[in-house]
């Protein structure tokens, strides 16, 4: 059994009148472990697939099973469940909470699932030393880089040890160098047992991971299973 | 945990824009502060008017009045006799429900009296019989009252009031010594009369408290001349005039100050004052029916008196207790409305303006319920810590009013409306923060996370 089951799903947004099929009958399987790039050009519909793989949108037609729970007709509350304990998120704009220090960012996931304050802190603070902020957790995130703001945001997104941590262009908006090391970060998670599913346009970064998805216009336009080449390029990077 | 943590994070978001949630509260504040300033007022109101009820006589004393004779008996209006002592000895007789009538026969010119080079002028000097003493609670403290004898022989005693006795002996508070003038002579209008009694100081509890504490007080040196405030010093009318009072047998009265006045040499019997006591307040009506027979007998059927109880006095003063209440609570409740307008459209502003967090919240896995006690617990962060600052606020315009009218109607703070007021506040924060924490409860996480 997969991890993620996506069969025929579809996301038709209706604008004045006319229909946009942001995806068009997608079927996908994610296993558990799989280091996953989804590729495409703009507005070719990954954030929107992401978005329904990551629970945070449904679908208009289709089913998805997620570590065997099917979820298309999922309550609100049971979704934001499923996002709290088995998915983890990572945005193009780090989307970290500006009031809260860096500590509090990461702990927030676990606010929301009842961990008690003590433990909230260990936990926090292990995932901060896993991207090496540890020291930096009093700050506030407009006190830090764009590096290392999105480097909070993967210790957040990693806090409650998820099932699959997603990434919507984790490098969009940082430079080639931080990029790197934002990505280099990824595939350390990935070899240490994470199912990690990056989205991004740019074939470079893709290239990085062993398997790619290809969408165009809403639709998986091929699969290129290049785990070998994938893995030239993780083992030329490290 | 959840719960606290909620209640933290609304306090550090009220905190974060100090200013902006100051004049969000204003509403509340307001409306916190006049109620429980207005309830306090009100309940030293309250018990002002008790204390002077009683100082005047109590519930059971009915005052028999002169009124013009009615329309319909005016050509009889010069067979009107007024009210004599014929009325008091038939209601005495014939008038069972009335368990005590006093007659009074005051001056008919103003009443000075004096002691060597001093001089007063009373509250009341009236002529009146022993039974004056139950009809307006006097508690004689020194010598004795007069008696049948003084009353016969027209003997020229009198019972003093502690003012008088203040005003022409010296004050026993600016002496330090207590002086009881029993048996020294003064002058009523330019007649000697000998002080036979003198009651006790009448106070007002307000006034007991602070004269109590002034003693426990050295005395402040003052500068310049002593200046007293308000209606005869710190005391009510009603005690003021009850220490001023000066009573004298009735018929000497009669003798010596009314005999020689009247139309043609013919004394006036009249009396100015006939006060009863009802046997049972719940058999005022009858009683009051039976002093009207009585007394229709006695005036040959004119109708030239009437009946005021301090039942009407109690009726007027819970209506303009009612009336107090009810104006400030309608001010409160308007305050406490615009306060809660107010936080609403703060809390819109706050999610519109977090909608972003919002949505990060979501994605992390907060529930609608999370953000929905959130935003609530923040509205009541907000109305309560108002509420805190009216209760605050409230405090001081009472002490406002105490210094600027310091009387037997000092308002008083009560607790329980501070705490209703706390409750309500609580209450319209909950009302005005459930449109809001709906609407960020149901936003869509997407749409949420692409606003900038
Ligand atoms: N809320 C919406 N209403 C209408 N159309 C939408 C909505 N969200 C997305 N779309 C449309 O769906 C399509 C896919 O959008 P999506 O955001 O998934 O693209 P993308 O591949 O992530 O692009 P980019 O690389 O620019 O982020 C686009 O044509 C977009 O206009
Ligand atoms: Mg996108």
């Amino acid at each position: 059994m997969s991890l993620v089951e996506l069969r025929n799903v579809s996301k038709i947004y209706h604008l004045g009148g006319e229909e946009i099929r942001a995806l068009d009958n997608v079927s996908l399987d994610i296993e558990s472990g799989e280091f996953i790039s989804i590729i495409g050009p703009s507005g070719s519909g990954k954030s929107t697939l992401m978005h329904i793989l990551g629970c945070l949108d449904s679908p208009t037609s289709g089913t998805i099973k997620l570590d065997g729970t099917m979820i298309q007709g999922a309550s609100p509350r049971e979704l934001a469940r499923i996002r709290n304990r088995k998915i983890g998120f990572v945005f193009q704009f780090f989307n970290l909470l500006p009031k809260l220090n860096v500590l509090q960012n990461v702990e927030l996931p676990m606010v929301y699932s009842g961990v008690s304050a003590r433990e909230r802190h260990e936990r926090a603070v292990a995932a901060l030393k896993m991207v090496d902020l540890e020291n930096r957790s009093k700050h506030r995130p407009s006190q830090l880089s764009g590096g290392q703001q999105q480097r909070v945001a993967i210790a957040r997104a990693l806090v409650n040890s998820p099932k699959i941590i997603f990434a919507d262009e984790p490098t969009g908006n940082l430079d080639t160098n931080t990029g790197e090391a934002i990505l280099q970060l990824f595939c350390k998670l990935s070899r240490e047992g994470s199912t990690v599913i990056l989205v991004t346009h740019d074939p470079e970064i893709a290239a990085v991971t062993p398997r790619r998805i290809e969408i165009r216009d809403g639709k998986i336009a091929e699969k290129v299973d290049a785990r070998l080449a994938g893995l030239d390029r993780v083992a030329r990077t490290f | 945990m959840n719960f606290l943590n909620a209640i933290l994070i609304g306090f550090k978001e009220v905190w974060a824009h100090k200013f902006r949630s100051l004049l969000t509260m204003q509403g509340i504040i307001l409306g916190v502060a006049s109620l429980v300033a207005m309830a306090a007022v009100v309940a030293g109101m309250e018990n002002g008017m008790k204390e002077t009820m009683i100082a005047t006589g109590g519930a059971d004393k009915v005052l028999l009045q002169q009124q013009p004779v009615p329309a319909y008996q005016e050509h009889r209006a010069d067979e009107a006799p007024g009210r004599t002592m014929v009325d008091v000895q038939a209601l005495r007789k014939s008038a069972p429900l009335i368990r005590l009538v006093s007659p009074e026969m005051a001056f008919q010119e103003y009443v000075t009296i004096t002691h060597g080079d001093k001089m007063v002028n009373p509250s009341e000097c009236v002529g009146v019989w022993p039974a004056v003493l139950d009809m307006n609670l006097h508690t004689l403290e020194h010598g004795r009252f007069f008696n049948e004898l003084d009353e016969e022989n027209a003997n020229s005693v009198c019972v003093i009031g502690t003012g008088i006795r203040d005003e022409l002996f010296g004050n026993p508070e600016k002496t330090g010594q207590e002086i009881v003038p029993i048996g020294e002579l003064i002058n009523i209008n330019g007649q000697p009369f000998t002080i036979v009694g003198m009651f006790t100081h009448y106070e007002s509890e307000q006034e007991r408290k602070e004269r109590e504490l002034a003693k426990s007080k050295p005395a402040e040196k003052r500068a310049g001349p002593v200046r007293k405030r308000g209606w005869g010093g710190r005391g009510g009318w009603a005690f003021y005039s009850k220490n001023y009072t000066i009573y004298i047998p009735l018929n000497t009265m009669w003798l010596k100050f009314r005999s020689a006045t009247g139309t043609n040499s013919i004394p006036d019997p009249r009396l100015t004052d006939i006060d009863m006591k009802v046997a049972s307040l719940d058999l005022l009506e009858p009683a009051l029916q039976q002093v009207r027979n009585v007394l229709l007998l006695t005036h040959k059927g004119i109708e030239d008196f009437s009946f005021q109880t301090q039942e009407n006095q109690i009726e007027n003063i819970n209506t303009q207790i009612h009336k107090a209440r009810l104006s400030g609570g309608i001010i409160a409740g308007i305050s406490l409305l615009v306060g809660g307008i107010g936080i609403m459209n703060i809390m819109l502003a706050s999610i519109n303006e977090r909608i972003r967090e919002i949505g990060i919240c979501k994605a992390v896995g907060a529930t609608g319920s999370a953000i929905f006690l959130q935003i609530l617990v923040e509205a009541v962060v907000i109305a309560v810590v108002g509420a805190l600052l009216g209760l605050f606020a409230s405090y001081n315009v009472v002490e406002l009013v105490t210094i600027m009218a310091p009387s037997q109607n000092a308002p008083v703070i009560k607790p329980e409306v501070m705490v209703i007021a706390m409750l309500f506040s609580a209450g319209v924060g909950i009302i005005a923060g459930l449109f809001p924490a709906f609407k960020a409860a149901k936003l869509d996480p997407i749409q949420a996370l692409r606003r900038d």
